[in-house]
């Protein structure tokens, strides 16, 4: 329809047919289908659903999809790319620093609450490459894991934060 | 072929509810050669267990299929029991792929849970894998016309040994995608432990690249077309075990405006479903229910008192030697009361469940820790027989007991079976929150005593809990039953011995547990390392007691108590990680606003053996205790892969931080009030301790479990350590700053 919301996803606009209060999550879970964002609390007190608009992290289980339109968004699907034009490569890397950070330090049980700690983590090393460790502890604060995997989100962080600096040089 | 467990069947979602699978492998469930039409996937299982073609297939590309019944619940299990595969078939991981559960598909290994994945399933496994082995290697010698003897194997290739260039066969040559038509009879030679190359060895997990990539599929990831959301309507916090919730009256009135969305009922049970999630959702707020008052519950104020006075049925879990004689003549006694909360598993995604009920099949797919048990419930609820039921596993997020998946499971089948349509349910924070099978709370009474010398002459453990749920919430609501708890035998949650001072070598030791009646109190299940972190806490502080009586350090006290070398090896192995140096607790307390204080506690699960020293910082202002660095030291035998159990170390270490500091259910006289994150708040990142973990290895020992032995060492450690910094001992947990103000206040 015409007068359908429109809203940009990972550098894509997309047509929204949900109701413009309909909170941000279920439409990109349910009608874009993505996996990275998903549901935790409901309540913006977990960040399992973490999205970055304009580079910014916000809860899209509480932002109605109007809010964001016009906007451009970034999910975990998105990252990778989004890491290239911050960097000014070439070409998107399969997978952003930290998400390979991960995977090098092994630092997922379930892995669920991880889109939202590769969102705010990717969103820290944006905005400070070089976090001290009480910079990770602050900016990550509003990240629960159920699972315990505080020490390797933060290991791993550290990891990417280097690997960064590498290819910045 | 990958190692991606995600890999699915190429069954179609419509031939599997209609039982039809797609053929992998025509073989018959009694291992004889079959028709074309008995294809894997096709019959209700559980397949028979004693035929290898129910564990392993091996394919034309020289690849295998391994079929478990063990869940990967992110414990990496999965990896685990791949390289047991692997180690006896000489496969390397990246020939190897787990298959999805599913009763159809699968052998029934039982639940997922008391940490069995590598104990108990992993042995069924090798031998499996032996067996198959066995087979493989005969149609060799066959093919190749040298005695078995003479072959080895690299990669799934078998060659002549020492024959250079020579001739050689592989396993996809063999047998590629036909059955093995062999005997499971467990009697096939296993590779001697000196010769293995992937079991002991740190191999990656098979599920994390996909779930860091965002493509992992959870069980929350599934949508299938025709699809409708649905949502439970319950009261906001269970009320009293056996009570259920009774709605008077529905008012449907209440959600006309919501598009699509209309109201479901059996039974008890109230649900909603609607075309679009946030409908449902709105609409499961929306709906006006006049709940029957509930019977009263004691609330957290007189939750312990009337434990306490109940009339319990006891058991007397161990009774050696002469325990009342054994206090009479001792030179130090030590006794109290320790009180532990409530506490509940709470995944970090609320569970969810899809399900497509026809008239005469049900596809359920969860992330239930056993696909037979919830096919069992689900054939009840549904009033349909087991063998229409198809449940597939799907990973949910960590779970770590009975949490709601069964509700969830069935919550959509009975939508589903309502409207016709699949349906999916998933449950709201507050629904899992105030709805959850809660680790029950526990009161323990412990006396200890030593002699002269510092030796342990008698201990006497009584224990005050109820029992666990064998139903659950959805099931017992929709038939409007009253809920069963399970009070004794296997399966229930009586006092551990392991937990409770076996470790020491004590004359005289008497374990008493006392069985609580669950009705009137909360539902209750097995909680990660049930009620082992409440036990530790308790005994292990009356231990360092009697330590701190004679004025010895706790660890030369422990070493001097403990006979057994794999519990001085734990304790040694977290001792010299935090470079422990001889001390006295309590005996240089500070009087600056931040103290700081070490302590050392041992506990288990079942057979692993557990230790831990925790670093703690407190602040006598605010009453905060930080815990700074926990040293974790485990031995469960042999560690099939060493950095899963470190991992797993870790992820201990962590929740039982939280659930020693923060963690406990809220509930009043009417219900559970701790509905959310800041109500039933658990560590957060910023409070996280380093974390060192220690793994034990011995290559010569059986595997044993690796995911719930260091929560309760980490327990005790940590409550040891508050009283190093303070000189308080804190006899309740969590250890909230009221708790330890109050108790600070107390003293002075």
């Amino acid at each position: 329809m015409a007068d359908d919301l429109k809203i940009k996803v990972n550098g894509r606009d997309v047509s929204v047919s949900a109701s413009p209060d309909t909170p941000l999550l279920y439409v990109l879970m349910n009608e874009l289908r993505l996996k990275g964002p998903r549901f935790g609390c409901g309540l913006a007190q977990c960040g399992s659903c973490s999205v970055l608009v304009d580079g910014v992290e916000i809860r899209s289980c509480v932002t109605a999809v109007s809010q964001v339109a016009g906007k451009s968004l970034t999910t975990l699907e998105g990252l990778p790319a989004l890491y290239a034009q911050q960097k000014g490569l070439a070409q998107a890397p399969a997978l952003h620093p930290l998400q390979q950070a991960f995977i090098d330090e092994q630092s997922l049980h379930c892995g669920y609450c991880y889109n939202g700690m590769t969102i705010k983590g990717a969103e820290l090393l944006s905005q400070n490459p070089k976090p001290t460790d009480a910079q990770i502890r602050a900016h990550m604060d509003g990240h629960l894991c159920r699972c315990g995997t505080y020490p390797r989100v933060m290991k791993a962080i550290k990891v990417a934060s280097a690997k960064i600096a590498g290819e910045t040089r | 072929m990958t190692t991606d467990i995600q890999n699915e069947l190429p069954f179609s979602r419509r031939d599997m509810l209609k039982g039809g699978g797609a053929l992998i492998i025509a073989f018959s469930l009694s291992g004889l050669p079959g028709p074309a039409s008995a294809a894997r996937g096709d019959a209700a299982g559980p397949p028979d267990p004693n035929t290898v073609d129910t564990w392993i297939a091996i394919h034309a590309d020289n690849t295998a299929s391994v079929y478990f019944g063990k869940c990967e619940l992110g414990q990496g299990n999965t990896t685990g029991l791949l390289q047991i595969v692997g180690e006896e078939l000489d496969l390397d991981m990246s020939q190897l792929k787990a298959v999805r559960l599913d009763t159809n598909v699968t052998p029934d290994q039982g639940a997922t849970s008391s940490s069995s994945s590598i104990h108990r399933g992993g042995p069924q496994l090798r031998a499996a894998a032996a067996e198959a082995r066995q087979a493989l290697m005969q149609r060799a010698s066959v093919r190749l016309g040298v005695q078995t003897g003479s072959l080895a194997v690299s990669e799934g290739v078998v060659f002549v040994d020492g024959e250079a260039g020579g001739r050689s066969v592989k396993y996809g040559d063999l047998l590629g995608d036909k059955p093995f038509n062999v005997k499971f009879t467990g009697t096939a030679p296993q590779k001697p432990v000196n010769r293995y190359a992937l079991v002991g060895k740190s191999v990656s997990r098979v599920d994390i690249p996909d779930k860091v990539a965002g493509r992992y599929e959870h069980v929350h990831h599934l949508r299938v077309p025709n699809m409708l959301h649905g949502r439970v309507v319950l009261p906001r916090g269970q009320r009293a075990f056996g009570a259920g919730a009774k709605p008077l009256s529905v008012d449907e009135s209440s959600i006309k405006d919501i598009p699509t969305a209309r109201v479901v009922r059996k039974g008890d049970f109230v649900g909603v479903v609607a075309e679009q999630e946030w409908d449902a959702i709105k609409a499961a707020r929306a709906l006006k229910v006049t709940w029957q008052e509930p019977p009263a519950l004691p609330g957290n104020a007189d939750l312990f008192t009337k434990m306490r006075a109940e009339k319990t049925t006891d058991t007397v879990i161990a009774d050696w030697g002469d325990a009342a004689k054994g206090f009479e003549g001792a030179a130090h006694v030590r006794s109290s009361a320790y009180r532990c909360p409530y506490q509940g598993h709470l995944p970090f995604a609320p569970n969810c469940a899809l399900a497509e009920v026809t008239a005469d099949r049900a596809l359920i797919q969860s992330s239930t820790q056993d696909v037979y048990t919830a096919r069992n419930m689900l054939s009840t609820v549904l009033g349909m027989p087991a063998e229409k039921i198809r449940v597939q596993y799907y990973e949910g997020s960590g779970t770590f007991g009975r949490s709601c998946y069964e509700d969830a499971a069935q919550a959509a089948a009975i939508l589903s079976q309502a409207v016709g349509r699949p349906v999916r349910v998933q449950y709201m924070r507050w629904d899992e929150h105030g709805w959850d099978n809660y680790g029950p709370a526990h009161l323990a009474e412990v006396r200890a005593a030593i002699d002269a010398d510092g030796k342990l002459v008698a201990y006497e453990y009584h224990g005050w809990q109820h029992g666990w749920t064998v139903t659950s919430s959805v099931l017992d609501i929709a038939l409007q039953k009253a809920g069963i708890e399970r009070a004794s035998g296997s399966g229930s949650i009586t006092v551990n011995p392991m937990s409770t001072g076996s470790m020491y070598q004590v004359a005289n030791r008497r374990v008493i547990s006392h069985a609580v009646p669950m009705v009137g109190y909360l539902r209750g299940a097995a909680l990660r390392s049930p009620l082992d972190l409440s036990f530790a806490f308790a005994s292990e502080q009356t231990i360092d007691e009697l330590a701190t009586a004679v004025k010895m350090d706790p660890l030369e006290f422990r070493r001097k108590n403990i006979g057994d070398k794999r519990w001085l090896g734990v304790l040694n192995a977290a001792a010299d990680a935090a470079k422990w140096q001889p001390r006295v607790m309590g005996a240089s307390l500070s009087n600056a606003e931040v103290v700081t204080g070490r302590g050392i506690g041992l506990g288990t699960h079942h057979v692993s053996y557990g230790a831990a020293v925790a670093d703690i910082e407190f602040n006598k202002r605010t009453g905060n205790i930080v815990v700074k660095h926990v040293y974790a030291a485990m031995d469960c035998g042999l560690a099939v892969n060493p950095a899963l159990v470190e991992n797993q170390i870790e992820g201990q270490v962590i929740q039982s931080v939280s659930r020693t500091l923060k963690e406990e259910v809220l509930f009043d006289k009417t219900g559970v009030t701790s509905l959310d994150w800041v109500s039933y708040p658990i560590l957060r990142f910023a409070e996280h301790p380093d974390v060192t973990p220690v793994v034990v290895q011995r290559m010569e020992e059986p595997s044993t479990g690796a995911g719930e032995e260091v929560m309760g060492a980490t327990a005790a450690a940590i409550a040891n350590a508050v009283f190093d910094a303070t000189g308080v001992r804190l006899r309740e947990y969590p250890m909230t700053p009221e708790r330890v103000l109050a108790a600070l206040g107390a003293r002075t």
